[in-house]
């Protein structure tokens, strides 16, 4: 039993089937990859699972609780965080303001005028939070305003947002997309620090290989909204379907 | 001090030092001189500019800190109008109550109102307040009428009850005051040629939007603002940090109503009648121009937009033809007559051309706002002129020191 089931999710939009009775399980403390090309119905599994799309059949449960009609703050509540395609960060504030309201959002998620009780738990908030960019290797941008930063730093700095609510599963949607080659390189070595030093369960969606291959322990190939094969990345690569499914016929990896 | 840093609370006390020498500061001019008209400093105008400041603020906190714009905010001014003239029509003249009462009737109507809005967010968001505030005005014309008193406005009567002040003496109404002292006494002093009016509904109303102007201070700065600027900034990720943003909204869509119901009950404090014109949707725009003239999203801003616009409106407005000859008699006929037709575009009943085109240039050349105005100036002053923006720093990585040979050297 994995910490996230997917059991029998379909869904269309008007007569497009987009998922077709999807199963999937991810194992707690893996980094689990689902790849596939344009179209396969990746985003719209990650968007099943973090509540922006309802499923039209099957189920999704999280931890034994099943997070279909939740909304997307309420399952975020649950442990789970998302990383999007394009880094979803509060471009306004600056980047330590930006690490402190994951810090102020408490688990139960209820509206406060008073996010903090006391000057200590205050302290201790900051502190947490400046903990965690010195993690990222961000430490020294605190003060800068958060879009005025590169695609990578602001990568590394949702992921920090996303990791400091110490979740569970952290989602992964293309996270090294519209990145140069060293961007990409540092946030895969920042993966796996996060892989190997944290309790935590991570599932990616990835068109890179490079990246997939190098972080995944698990990889789903989907293909036409559903599930081709499901194997480790060595099995994966000698995978004469996924070659022609995805990889085509002139591609070697 | 008070929970204010050191920034703060130095900021702060300058705006009490202002606010306290408004009457001698907007008094420059001699008394007969000929530029005695642009004299501030009579109480109407002063405590317009108070209670102004105190509704642009409120506005700024629903405005400036989450970007939700509200076009109906007049309806909560008037609604603290009607509630602060039937306190003192039923229980007393002291503003006080008053004053409570206008805050607590506009909270309400805000959470209703702000309730239905705030499922949609921007343009759509505007329409529908603007369509709350304009419902509210009709009402308060037709079905109403035997709480507003339709065309005529709500006003007091000798035959009011008045529970605690007890039966009234004399055939004169009552005027308002607090705990005794009347709101439209003043101290006049005469020094130097000027008359200086000290006015206790000036300095009530001076009290109250320093009450008001610490309030926002502290909400900018704690962790609720923080979470206003996150959902202006990206409701998305929000939403995505388990946060849910409506009754963070909801939240100051309310402390932003009660702002403008104190305007209206402070409004009523100093002249007990409250008409349906205070809801009509140029109030609600008026409001918006004056934050957005001052500086959304700044402290300071609209306290400024409010006070620049209701000078303009007050001083500009009554200087019509009769005073343009004066001032420009010493020209031959002719011409006199072609710069006074040009000059009374632009004042008198067309005050509104000189507001509109300070807007237009604020809005092109200082999007920030007479704040960013003075920000800029000051930086000018302690930095000197050369550098204009950001690109004129030295940055010898993109720009590195042209090289001593010349191309065809």
């Amino acid at each position: 039993m994995g910490i996230l089931e997917v059991k029998g999710v379909g869904k269309r939009f008007g007569g497009l089937q987009a998922l077709g009775d999807v199963n999937l399980s991810i194992e707690e403390n893996t980094v689990h990859a689902i790849i596939g090309p344009n179209g396969a119905g990746k985003s719209t599994l990650l968007n099943c699972l973090v509540g922006k799309l309802i499923p039209d059949e099957g189920s999704v449960t999280f931890a034994g609780t099943s997070v279909l009609g939740r909304k997307p703050h309420e399952i975020n509540q649950l442990g789970i965080s998302r990383v999007f395609q394009t880094p979803e960060i509060f471009g306004d504030l600056t980047v330590m303001e930006n690490m402190m309201i994951p810090c102020f959002a408490k688990r139960d998620g209820a509206f406060r005028m008073h996010a903090i009780e006391s000057m200590e738990q205050e302290a201790e908030l900051i502190a947490k939070a400046e903990a965690m960019l010195a993690d990222v290797g961000m430490l020294e941008k605190r003060e800068m305003i958060a879009s005025s930063m590169s695609r990578g730093d602001k990568r590394r700095l949702e992921i920090a947002m996303c990791l400091v609510q110490e979740p569970k599963l952290l989602l992964l949607d293309e996270p090294t997309a519209g990145m140069a080659r060293a961007d990409t390189n540092n946030t895969i070595a920042l993966l796996k620090e996060i892989k190997e030093t944290r309790d935590i369960t991570i599932a990616i969606i990835e068109h890179d290989m490079h990246v997939v291959f190098s972080l995944a322990d698990r990889i789903t190939v989907l293909a036409q909204g559903t599930p081709l094969v499901e194997d480790t990345p060595d099995n994966i690569k000698g995978n004469p379907k996924v070659k022609e499914a995805y990889l085509g016929e002139t591609q070697q990896v | 001090m008070f929970g204010l840093n050191k920034k703060d609370t130095s900021f702060l006390l300058i705006v009490i030092a202002l606010t306290m020498a408004t009457p001698i500061l907007l008094q420059p001019f001699a008394e007969g001189s000929e530029l005695a008209q642009f004299n501030g400093g009579y109480p109407d105008l002063m405590q317009k500019i108070a209670i102004f400041g105190i509704f642009a603020v409120g506005f700024n906190i629903l405005f400036g800190l989450t970007g939700y714009l509200s076009f109906g905010h007049a309806a909560f001014l008037g609604i603290g109008s009607y509630a602060a003239v039937w306190m003192m029509k039923l229980l007393t003249m002291n503003v006080i109550p008053a004053i409570l009462l206008a805050m607590i009737v506009s909270g309400l109507f805000a959470a209703a109102i702000g309730y239905v809005s705030l499922r949609r967010s921007g343009i759509y968001f505007s329409i529908l307040t603007l369509a709350f505030a304009q419902m509210s005005y009709k009402m308060a014309y037709s079905v109403l009428t035997p709480l507003t008193n339709g065309e005529t406005g709500l006003q007091l009567a000798l035959d009011d009850p008045r529970i605690l002040d007890g039966a009234a003496e004399g055939s004169s109404l009552p005027v308002t005051n607090i705990f005794g002292i009347a709101m439209n006494s003043s101290y006049k002093l005469e020094a130097l040629g000027r008359v200086f009016t000290f006015n206790v509904g000036y300095y009530f109303c001076a009290f109250i939007a320093i009450l008001a102007f610490y309030v926002a201070i502290r909400l900018f700065r704690s962790p609720f603002g923080m979470m206003l600027r996150a959902v202006k900034s990206n409701q998305q990720r929000m939403t995505y940090t388990g946060l849910d943003p409506k009754p963070y909204t909801l939240a100051a869509f309310v402390i932003s109503g009660m702002y403008a119901g104190l305007a209206g009950g402070l409004l009523a404090a100093m002249d007990p009648l409250a008409g349906a014109d205070r809801m009509l949707w140029t109030a609600s725009g008026e409001v918006v121009i004056m934050t957005i003239l001052g500086g959304a999203g700044t402290l300071m801003g609209p306290v400024l937009g409010a006070g620049v616009i209701k000078y303009l409106e007050n001083i500009f407005s009554k200087i019509n033809e009769g005073v343009l000859h004066d001032w420009f008699s010493f020209l031959p006929d002719g011409v006199e007559n072609v710069v006074i037709w040009v000059f009374a575009r632009f004042t008198g009943e067309g005050w509104h051309l000189t507001l509109g085109v300070t807007f237009m240039l604020v809005v092109t050349f200082l999007p920030g706002g007479l704040i960013e105005g003075l920000r800029r100036l000051s930086k000018r002053v302690k930095h000197g002129s050369q550098k204009r923006d950001k690109y004129d720093d030295p940055d010898p990585e993109h720009r590195p020191e042209p090289g001593k040979r010349v191309a065809g050297e």
